[in-house]
């Protein structure tokens, strides 16, 4: 297995006018392909930045960072964009789903970025939710869905762009425990068909689902049990 | 991202917000109908003017006594420095061969009596060549011929309104009526021309001009013209002839051109100072009603950044699934832009329904013309862009982290 992702000395250092906050103290990380990688961490413990940087959707003060095999730290953000809409597939706390939009129109989002005509990305779409056990659901509304739902096609945008990383941010944080359990399922199938998963949590007992947790303290990473010892 | 689906995305952005979306228009809508009816009314005027000046004849030049550069010459109504020999000049095609008729106009106030009715009114003595020169047609009978004008005879030639007055029943002609206690045959009526603000041209007596200098006026200005009516060959002959008569009279009256006694109106001078003059009203109005365009401009903006602010999270979340801040911004600026636009389209329909409606009650042709309308459009479209450009720029620099932690 080759390395998906690799960070070396990646620092953030936010500039709040008066103080300066080092979120992140140099954080070493590799993610081999496949892999399927939980980040833990309490609140506060640069574990939001952490998720931002591996997303993309910031760079790092100091430090490289590469994705698929390109060093992302330096790009402008009309190229991170690209970056975010070809090769990441975001799953959020708050499934920030479009609330106007059918779940197969929010599914094909991804893919009006990606410039994909509209036959196909209907098509695609429609795979997806499928995929996640959604296929009579797409012509509803984020409101006449339940929680698990809503993840459940947030999951299906995720895959619908075949990203190399699903990057899920606290994807249970709002859920119960039987769509918990769901979701936590939806990532096992999605891991054992060879998908890379990192996923970020300060609940331990989701940590365990992965095949490896990393600890996130002070900004700084250390490899460990998800078990808080 | 395709064009068609940044129209679609904000086509339906602007439908989730229904009623904010109408009452945002309803700032441009408002601006592009005032501006529309201000120009249209103006316009309408302007060609009404127009009509009417060319219904006076276009052709037309009036030679008058005075001069105009000289106040108080002009003022005077007792200037007597045009006579039947500068009318005569003026006709003579080896002096002025531009011209093509020349009707000299001897005038003075008058009371017509027809049996117990007594109307007042302007006498006008003139030639035969009246009719040819004024543009003017009659409704019942001849004019005078040239062998009363050369006998001076009692004869006369009615106004519409003039005779109106004096034969509400009975038609005019061949009835006789007494003017200054002397007997007149009525021989025709002029057709009417229709009254303006300038002269009334349908009440007044027409008779040979040596029956007015023998019979009507004192012997003392029994020579001198109230002014004569010239008519150019062809409206291209207009400053030709100007001249020509410039150079036949002031010779004629031993003058130089510095010191002329005599002043020469057209039709063409008066069409484009009225043209002047209703143009500097209509940018006035138009002025006044683009300020409410600014407003509804202003509009647009407000409610954009209002919609940035409340949509803070979905534009993160279009970032974060690969949006670049060109294409957010695009999307803003084409919302803030159907915004416009339809708010114009609007305008012009309620601007068009306005002036479908106006023109009968004002009797004022309202004029919406093509091209009005589509700089209208362009100037609307042109406002819901240029007030999005500020929200559309606030959109697209939003940090994605920052828009996806808001709540």
């Amino acid at each position: 297995m080759s390395a998906l992702l690799r960070m070396v000395g990646v620092r953030k250092t936010y500039d709040t006018g008066a103080i300066q906050v080092e979120a992140l103290r140099g954080v070493d990380l590799a993610v081999q392909q496949g892999d399927f990688v939980a980040i833990m961490g309490p609140s506060g413990s640069g574990k939001s930045t952490l998720m931002h940087i591996l997303g993309c959707l910031d760079v790092p003060s100091a430090g490289t960072y590469e994705l698929d095999g390109v060093d992302v730290s330096h790009m402008t953000e009309a190229e991170l964009a690209d970056v975010r809409n070809r090769r990441i597939g975001f799953v959020f706390q708050q499934f920030n789903l479009l609330p106007s939009m059918t779940a197969l129109r929010n599914v094909e989002l991804p893919l009006v970025y990606a410039g994909v005509p509209r036959a196909e990305r209907r098509e695609r779409a429609q795979e997806a939710l499928r995929r996640v056990g959604l296929a009579d659901r797409v012509d509803h509304r984020p409101g006449e869905l339940s929680g698990g739902q809503q993840q459940r096609v947030s999951v299906a945008r995720a895959l619908v762009t075949d990203p190399a990383l699903i990057l899920a941010d606290e994807p249970t944080g709002n859920l119960d425990s039987a769509s918990t359990h769901d979701v936590l399922e939806l990532f096992h199938e999605l891991h054992d068909a060879g998908r890379t998963i990192v996923l970020i949590t300060h609940e331990a007992e989701v940590a365990q689902e992965a095949r490896r947790v990393v600890r996130i303290t002070d900004g700084l990473l250390s490899e460990g049990a998800a078990v808080p010892s | 991202m395709s064009w068609s689906e940044t129209f679609r995305t904000a086509v339906e952005a602007l439908l989730g917000r229904r009623m904010r979306s109408l009452l945002t228009m309803l700032g441009i809508l408002i601006g592009i109908a005032a501006v529309m009816l201000t120009v249209g009314l103006g316009e309408g005027a302007r060609q009404q003017i127009t009509a009417e000046i060319n219904k006076l004849g276009s052709n037309l030049l009036i030679v008058m006594p005075g001069s105009l550069s000289n106040a108080s010459l002009r003022s005077s109504s007792s200037v007597m420095t045009l006579t039947l020999d500068d009318a005569d000049l003026i006709a003579d095609p080896a002096v002025a061969p531009d011209v093509a008729g020349v009707a000299p106009v001897m005038g003075t106030r008058v009371s017509v009596q027809y049996g117990t009715d007594d109307w007042s009114s302007q006498a006008t003595g003139t030639t035969t060549a009246w009719p040819e020169v004024r543009a003017r047609n009659l409704i019942d009978g001849r004019f005078f011929t040239e062998v009363e004008q050369a006998s001076a005879a009692q004869v006369v030639v009615l106004g519409p309104t003039t005779a109106g007055n004096l034969f509400s029943d009975t038609p005019a002609v061949g009835q006789e009526v007494v003017i200054s206690g002397q007997t007149f045959l009525v021989v025709g009526v002029l057709e009417s021309v229709g009254a303006n603000s300038m002269t009334n041209d349908d009440d007044l007596v027409v008779l040979p001009i040596t029956t007015v200098a023998q019979r009507l006026v004192p012997p003392s200005s029994a020579r001198s013209l109230q002014a004569i009516y010239v008519a150019a060959r062809d409206d291209a002959a207009i400053s030709s002839a100007h001249q020509q008569i410039t150079r036949a009279i002031t010779v004629n009256h031993a003058r130089t051109t510095a010191d002329q006694d005599f002043s020469i109106m057209t039709f063409q001078a008066l069409l484009s100072a009225m043209d002047t003059m209703t143009a500097v009203l209509t940018t006035l109005l138009a002025g006044l009603a683009a300020i409410s365009l600014v407003v509804g401009g202003i509009g647009v903006m407000n409610i954009m950044l209002v919609s940035v602010t409340e949509r803070v999270r979905e534009i993160g979340l279009r970032k974060a699934l690969g949006a670049t801040p060109a294409l957010i911004r695009r999307q803003f600026l084409v919302e803030a832009g159907i915004l416009g636009l339809l708010g114009g389209a609007l305008g012009v329909a309620l601007g068009v329904l306005g002036a479908a409606i106006l023109t009968p009650l004002l009797d004022l042709q309202v004029t919406v013309s093509l091209p009005a309308t589509l700089l209208a459009l362009t100037v609307s479209l042109g406002i819901g862009i240029g007030a999005g450009t500020y929200p559309a720029a606030r959109a697209a620099n939003l940090p994605p982290i920052d828009a996806l932690r808001s709540e």
